[in-house]
């Protein structure tokens, strides 16, 4: 039992990491059909993530609300429910937090700061406890409810600031300085990037994750809901509302997601006419993670750091950022064919012991 | 356990050497590309619209272009755009531009503002561009590095309204506009003085659809107004506009002629194949863009200045296809524009502004 375990959790870790090289090793074969040198192109991503202060910067902002975002749909997906709706839940977490700053702004920093991350908390809460509540209750399928609750949230919150947060610019004014993660130091330790504190509830996430999964009762619960909802019934677990917990947490993550654009990236909320594709990245993200706290970290990280390496790479090597975007969705394909990279290694490692 | 370990410590290194990153060395950027000091270098970052947006964002790389090609300058490395494909990436690729020794960096668009504002005031010693926005510091005055770069749409627009004035024959014409903002105010105050001036008795509907894309409701909007009698509308209203062209196309199709002016480009190709274009008052963006690259290139970077492209500076103006326009409109227009650029016509831009102008005409 206990050798199987083992070599269970070798493979499962190998899958992720043969599966991001991969990705890389057949973006590298693209930009040689078409003509560009991938050695200067990967070259300039590790590059200006590792040794410019601004790139590095930028690539753990860019980490805070991905990683959120990986974690709502990992611990979801942990109760054996596929929340598409962190976009949605992220949208009205960013409102809610940005709102509550400004109409609250009179307070002092040490209250309006944790008021407006519980404000985003909670708004992703409720979005994901709508879809929650008509699974449990109804049986509607979460996927569809919660894709549709990502245009309601789209079009209110597009409402919501045209008539009553509307400034010049077609968004929010800016949040006053008491509600902001902003930090000059982090900033000034960068090179100006927009770095902020955010990371510390990234990471206090990623532990909550963890403790609350496999350190509690409820989480024991929520995970075997997620094996298998009969066997837990009979045990005597309320599937229905476990189901709607976990939900409701994950919609808190993906709000706090929302919550940390809002008050430290970019410190207002602009009227998108399209969805901001965190949240759909945090689906990636959770899978490359293999739904665990600290693969999503890792997966977040990577994630982050492509994206933003592929900014520099367009600016050195003359590659388009779209490529980027390719090189991500064909280090997702690899995880998703994952059965093959399995055969493959385990006839391999059979080879290797007989 | 072993492997957990591993994944443990694999972890802790990844985490640890992107914030060592971020607390290291703090000389290193910049040096990366900077070959030749004395090589010129424009730059521009495009909205999430990307560089091929039949719209502003493509305007702009065409004045660009045409400025390297004038000037022997290659393409891709000396003027090169960076595009940003969410609205997070704005603010790194100004900077990477600014840390490559740009000599000038254009934002396009003024969703841009704040980052640009924010970029200008970490790099002082960059020479930074925006379109359609004003670049302010914390207490509301210029940044000195950088230009913005605005037009004067109420000239264009007086045009177009001096060719709807004499083309109606019903007396009577609409405005369609998109956001009620002080932007496309201009544009209604301008359009309505030339009608005014051309033809006193017309009568100039204006109506707002509150949103740059909703087709549907540009459409109902022209309905209304055609339906109330107005034989031309101005439509400046983004993608709402195009809600217009299918209304007056629709009409055509069922024998009843009305038409449409366009705006920003040239949008001849839109009322085709019913032909519902009169004219359209094209905005200049590559033009903006061309003279402001030409300057910082001969030392004299417009910084801290608000650039207002208008007539003069051929930065509005009406659409060169003019088949739809009488030969008797186009001269009023020649007069006209002239008046206006030697200053004996000065153009409304607002309600108030307006009013003052129509107590002259009578």
């Amino acid at each position: 039992m206990s050798n199987l375990l083992k070599k269970v959790n070798w493979m499962t870790l190998l899958i992720p990491v043969i599966s991001v090289i991969l990705g890389l090793l057949c973006g590298a074969v693209i930009m040689l059909v078409i003509g560009y040198n991938p050695v200067l192109a990967y070259q300039s991503i590790v590059e200006s993530i590792f040794l410019q202060p601004y790139y590095g910067g930028e690539t753990i902002r860019a980490m805070i609300p991905l990683v959120l975002a990986g974690l709502a749909v990992a611990f979801s997906f942990r109760t054996g429910l596929f929340n598409i709706g962190v976009e949605g839940q992220l949208m009205v977490g960013w409102l809610a937090s940005v709102a509550c700053a400004i109409s609250l702004g009179h307070l002092p920093k040490i209250l309006l700061l944790p008021l407006s991350i519980v404000a985003g908390g909670a708004a992703g809460a409720l979005w994901g406890f709508i879809p929650g509540f008509l699974k449990a209750r109804f049986k509607v399928h979460e996927v569809i409810s919660t894709i549709m609750m990502n245009y309601i949230a789209l079009y209110t919150t597009a409402y919501l600031i045209k008539n009553f947060l509307y400034t010049e610019g077609e968004r929010t004014p800016t949040i006053p300085s008491a509600a902001s993660l902003a930090s000059p130091f982090l900033a000034n330790l960068t090179q100006g990037s927009r770095l902020h504190w955010g990371i510390i509830v990234a990471i206090i996430a990623v532990f909550a994750m963890w403790f609350l999964l496999w350190k509690t009762t409820k989480g024991y619960e929520l995970r075997s809901v997620g094996f298998s909802p009969d066997a837990s019934n009979y045990a005597g677990m309320s599937v229905a509302r476990n189901i709607m917990l976990s939900l409701t947490i994950s919609g808190i993550f993906a709000g706090l997601a929302g919550a940390m654009e809002g008050l430290g990236t970019y410190q207002y909320m602009t009227i998108s006419s399209a969805f901001t594709g965190i949240g759909f990245n945090g689906i990636a993200v959770a899978l490359l993670g293999l739904n665990t706290p600290i693969g999503v970290l890792l997966a977040g990280a990577l994630f982050s750091g492509l994206q933003n390496g592929g900014l520099t790479m367009q600016a050195n090597a003359g590659v388009p950022v779209e490529l980027v975007n390719i090189i991500i969705a064909l280090i997702i394909f690899f995880v998703g064919s994952s059965y093959a990279i399995k055969w493959a290694l385990s006839r391999f490692s059979r080879k290797g012991k007989k | 356990m072993f492997k957990k370990r591993i994944a443990v410590l694999v972890a802790f290194v990844v985490v640890l050497g992107s914030i060592l990153a971020g607390c290291g060395n703090s000389k290193s950027s910049g040096n990366s590309t900077s070959t030749k000091k004395s090589a010129f270098k424009a730059g521009m970052v495009t909205d999430t619209g990307g560089v091929d947006d039949k719209s502003f964002n493509q305007s702009a790389w065409e004045g660009l272009t045409t400025y390297a090609k004038d000037n022997d300058l290659k393409k891709g490395t000396d003027v090169k755009y960076l595009q940003s494909t969410q609205p997070s990436d704005y603010s790194p690729n100004l900077n990477t531009m600014v840390h490559q020794n740009f000599n000038i960096v254009y934002g396009i668009g003024f969703l841009m503002q704040s980052d640009i504002q924010k970029v200008a005031e970490q790099n002082p010693k960059a020479q930074l561009g925006i379109i359609d926005a004003v670049a302010v510091d914390k207490s509301n005055k210029p940044l000195k590095n950088v230009a913005s770069i605005t037009f004067k749409e109420e000239q264009g627009s007086f045009l177009v309204g001096v060719v709807a004035g004499l083309t109606t024959k019903t007396n009577k014409v609409g405005f369609i506009g998109g956001i009620n903002s002080a932007l496309i105010k201009k544009f209604e105050n301008g359009f309505k003085a030339g009608v005014k001036a051309v033809n006193p008795d017309a009568e100039v509907y204006a109506q707002y659809a509150g949103a740059f894309d909703a087709p549907d409701k540009g459409r109902a909007i022209a309905q209304t107004l055609y339906t109330k009698g107005a034989d031309i509308i101005y439509a400046s209203a983004g993608n709402t506009g195009n809600g217009v062209f299918t209304e007056a196309k629709n009409r055509a199709k069922n024998g009843k002629k009305v038409w449409v002016i366009g705006v920003d480009k040239d949008q001849h190709d839109q009322g085709m194949p019913e032909n519902v274009t009169l004219t359209s008052m094209v905005k200049r963006v590559d033009k903006a863009i061309y003279d402001v690259t030409k300057q910082t290139k001969a030392g004299d970077f417009p910084g801290g200045q608000v650039l207002s492209f208008g007539l003069k500076e051929n930065g509005v103006g009406i659409a060169p296809t003019t088949e739809n326009v009488s030969k008797k409109a186009l001269d009023e227009v020649n007069q006209y524009k002239s008046k206006i650029i030697d200053g004996s016509i000065k153009v409304p831009t607002t309600d108030k502004e307006f009013k003052e102008y129509a107590a002259t005409l009578k």
